[in-house]
């Protein structure tokens, strides 16, 4: 399966008249965006904000971030199963607004929506500090339960962030990168005398509010399975969860999955990457034995000699982790586990849940117990209130000059567990 | 600015004393530097300067440890200096041991900055990696060169108050205290050339070592339920509506004790839990799915329990620190047993 990634640079965002990308600025007619939106009864109203890099603007609570892009040429459309009808992705063409992001926000789903402050010392743990972001403040109407509010913001984003991609359908990219995985067969043919490694991605999915939808489908009632790695570049994966920002995959990282990206950095010169094999974090342990019966049986059925596996959110899912990365290392199967670290705020604590002595290499995101302080910022976009209630935030978090002491927990992806990040912790 | 005042410790060995057969040399201060001091004043340059060296012999010191430190330390002391460096011991066990006490003594009791010396497989780095900073160094003197390199600018870093990065950055020993900082690639990156590294067989460094966990062996069975007084505790976060302690949706920095004399539900209306890190929804619309009060109280009502505990107690163990659930079941538990509970029911989420 071969997937061309056209790039078109985004290096600014503007409101207009009319919706287009031109020269490089993306410009959205909000009028338009909007009447879209509201299609969605229980959607009260939307706002909408651009936040641009270095300025002093601090988006709370936000839930997801979402990067623009169309397919161009090929099967399906983006997110199969969710907004275009189910039809295998990950072939052809798709054009993405690099640079850009969609990043909604509102009143609070659950605990568990971030910060991205876009200058200051928090934005050094936030990709998204470095990205032009379109801002949905979402407000639902009134009696709505968490599940169906997280859904309408979870749809508002996502049908903005196709809105946006559908302006690039006919441009010219200023990058084209070429990603490509042959059959099984082919790869070993191929490349005889190459390590073969696959990637095991662990999603999300303790339930309600911590969910990921792979084809539309709820990746809880899911048994473990296999993708291209290029399929997630079309959208394939997306995040309906709030879990604990600093490690939960929004669906810009799966968009963006950096291990796929990686891999296929060092396929057919160091490695054949064969693929992508997606597993659950359900909260019964007959699913978590099942599940990682299923991930060792696939990594044993592809006969690889090695995998990445990457993990979402903490705690609960530590033991899935450990869980994949023993039985796998029991087939004889080489691994490597990316993480983060709950060590406690003088970080002298246990960092995981859960260990195994055949865990003995691992990548980690950070720790996310460490305290920072957000300095006041001169732009709040969102509800400011939720420093003191979102995970990581505590009673007092939100000081009165507008600053935040609160635990790394509270910045949008900053341990993230896909290795997204330079951060790390020794 | 006036020079930074150090003092060297060192064993008889690097003194030039002699080898084994002075080993039992007793505590002696000369001023100024000796031995692999000179590299060290060398290194200082203008910032600082050994202004003494307090030698001793190693099996005069690990023989007569407690005396020997005291010695030690006092003839430290009476030079008044801002830093202590000791050793390096390289991979020498006793004056590892001995190097070890010294920084550490100098730390916790004088109060002053503190740095030593290993190759990571020496007895005193798995002793004292802890209390004290211990720059990591090759197993010989010949790894001199490359320590004093190490040792010193950590050293200067040491006394200027300045912050501390982590061990990999730094080049000290891991001492348990986990610390972030950036690295420079990205951790998939990081995660691919591990994993290649492993494939072909070569070495390369976890960067989170697996801890020894604690395995607690469960009490023994109660004999008669019925006459029995239990206890609910839950770190599922469910709290009387409203949160009135403000336990924290995630990394509780506290836990709840909450009174249930008379109370036979949890309503939607009453209790409510506090935890970020599951669905919320059907435990906030009946909170006894994670604290089964209502199923106990029947229970005690039936005579199947003798009774139910007064108090229950709460937190939210979604990214607590293990210290930190440590020390509240130890809390608790006291509490627990001064009240005459005989068996706790813990429900998780």
């Amino acid at each position: 399966m071969k997937l061309e990634i056209g790039q078109i640079f985004i290096r600014d965002i503007q409101f207009d008249a009319v919706s287009r990308i031109e020269n490089n600025i993306l410009y959205v007619n909000t009028q338009e965006l909007k009447a879209l939106l509201l299609e969605d009864e229980h959607l009260a109203s939307v706002d909408f904000e651009i936040a641009k890099p270095g300025e002093k603007t601090r988006i709370i609570p936000v839930k997801d971030v979402i990067e623009p892009r169309v397919k161009v040429e090929g099967g399906g459309g983006i997110f199969p199963g969710v907004l275009a009808k189910v039809e295998a992705v990950g072939s052809g063409r798709t054009n993405v607004l690099k640079g850009a992001a969609v990043v909604t926000t509102g009143r609070i789903v659950g605990f568990q929506e971030g910060i991205i402050d876009m200058s200051g010392p928090g934005a050094d743990y936030t990709p998204f500090s470095k990205l032009n972001n379109l801002v949905l403040i979402c407000e639902t109407v009134d009696g709505l339960k968490q599940h169906a509010h997280e859904k309408v913001v979870r749809f508002a984003g996502l049908k903005t962030a196709a809105y946006l991609g559908r302006l690039a359908k006919e441009l010219v990219a200023d990058e084209v990168k070429t990603y490509e995985t042959p059959s099984v067969k082919e790869g070993m043919l191929k490349y005889p005398d190459l390590p073969r490694v696959a990637y095991v991605l662990m999603l999300q999915s303790q339930g309600l509010l911590h969910d990921t939808y792979v084809y539309g489908v709820d990746m809880k009632q899911s048994l473990t399975t296999m993708l291209y790695p290029t399929e997630l570049m079309d959208g394939a994966i997306i995040s309906g969860n709030c879990v604990s920002a600093c490690d939960k995959n929004t669906t810009y990282h799966h968009l963006n999955n950096p291990v796929v990206e990686d891999l296929f950095a060092k396929h057919g010169t160091e490695l054949n990457f064969v693929g992508v094999i997606i597993t659950n974090e359900n909260v019964y342990l007959a699913d978590k034995e099942r599940s990682s019966d299923w991930t060792a049986k696939l990594v044993e059925l592809l006969g690889v000699d090695g995998v990445v596996i990457s993990q979402e959110g903490f705690g609960n899912p530590d033991t899935d982790l450990i869980m994949n990365c023993k039985k796998i290392e029991a087939k004889g199967v080489k691994t490597v586990i990316i993480t983060d670290e709950y060590a406690g705020r003088d970080g002298a604590s246990q960092s995981l849940a859960d260990a195994d002595a055949s865990a003995d290499a691992v990548v980690t995101g950070g720790n996310a117990n460490m305290v920072i302080e957000l300095p006041p910022m001169e732009r709040i976009i969102g509800h400011k209130e939720a420093a003191d209630v979102i995970a990581g935030g505590f009673d007092g978090s939100l000081k009165e000059d507008g600053s935040i002491v609160a635990e790394l927990q509270v910045i949008t992806g900053a341990t993230n567990e896909l290795g997204f990040n330079k951060l790390s912790a020794r | 600015m006036a020079k930074i005042r150090v003092v060297h410790y060192i064993n008889q060995f690097f003194a030039q004393i002699g080898g084994e057969e002075k080993a039992d040399h007793k505590p002696e201060a000369r001023e100024g530097f000796v031995g692999p001091g000179m590299a060290f004043n060398a290194a200082f340059g203008d910032k600082a300067e050994i202004v003494a060296t307090v030698i001793c012999g190693d099996s005069y010191f690990n023989e007569n440890l407690e005396t020997a430190t005291k010695e030690v330390l006092s003839m430290i002391s009476s030079y008044k200096p801002d830093l202590v460096i000791a050793g390096p011991a390289f991979n020498a066990g006793r004056y590892g041991m001995a190097c070890g006490t010294v920084a550490a003594a100098v730390k916790e009791q004088l109060g002053i900055p503190a740095v030593t010396g290993m190759y990571i497989e020496n007895p005193g780095a798995d002793g004292f990696k802890t209390k004290v900073h211990i720059i990591a160094t090759k197993n010989s003197a010949a790894g001199m060169k490359d320590a004093v390199a190490a040792m010193v600018p950590f050293a200067l870093k040491l006394v200027s108050g300045e912050k501390i990065g982590s061990s990999a950055e730094e080049g000290y020993i891991p001492n348990g205290i986990r610390v972030n900082f950036f690295e420079e690639k990205r951790g998939s990156e990081r995660a691919v050339d591990m994993l290649l590294k492993k494939l072909k067989g070569e070495p390369y460094v976890t960067e989170f070592p697996m801890p020894d966990f604690d395995r607690v062996p469960p009490n023994k069975a109660i004999k008669d339920i019925t006459k029995a007084k239990i206890a609910l505790v839950t770190s599922g976060g469910i709290v009387p509506k409203g949160n009135p302690d403000h336990i924290e949706s995630s990394s509780a920095s506290k836990y709840g004790k909450y009174d249930i004399n008379g109370i036979t539900d949890l309503t939607e209306a009453t209790y409510e839990t506090a935890h970020g890190g599951y669905d919320p929804v059907y435990a906030n619309l009946d909170a006894d799915r994670v604290l089964p009060v209502d199923v106990l109280r029947e229970y005690e009502t039936q005579g199947k329990i003798g009774s139910l505990h007064r108090y229950f107690y709460t937190t939210v163990g979604n990214g607590t620190s293990v210290a930190n659930s440590k020390a509240y079941a130890l809390a608790i538990g006291k509490e627990l047993v001064a009240d005459g509970v005989d068996a706790v029911i813990l429900t998780s989420t």
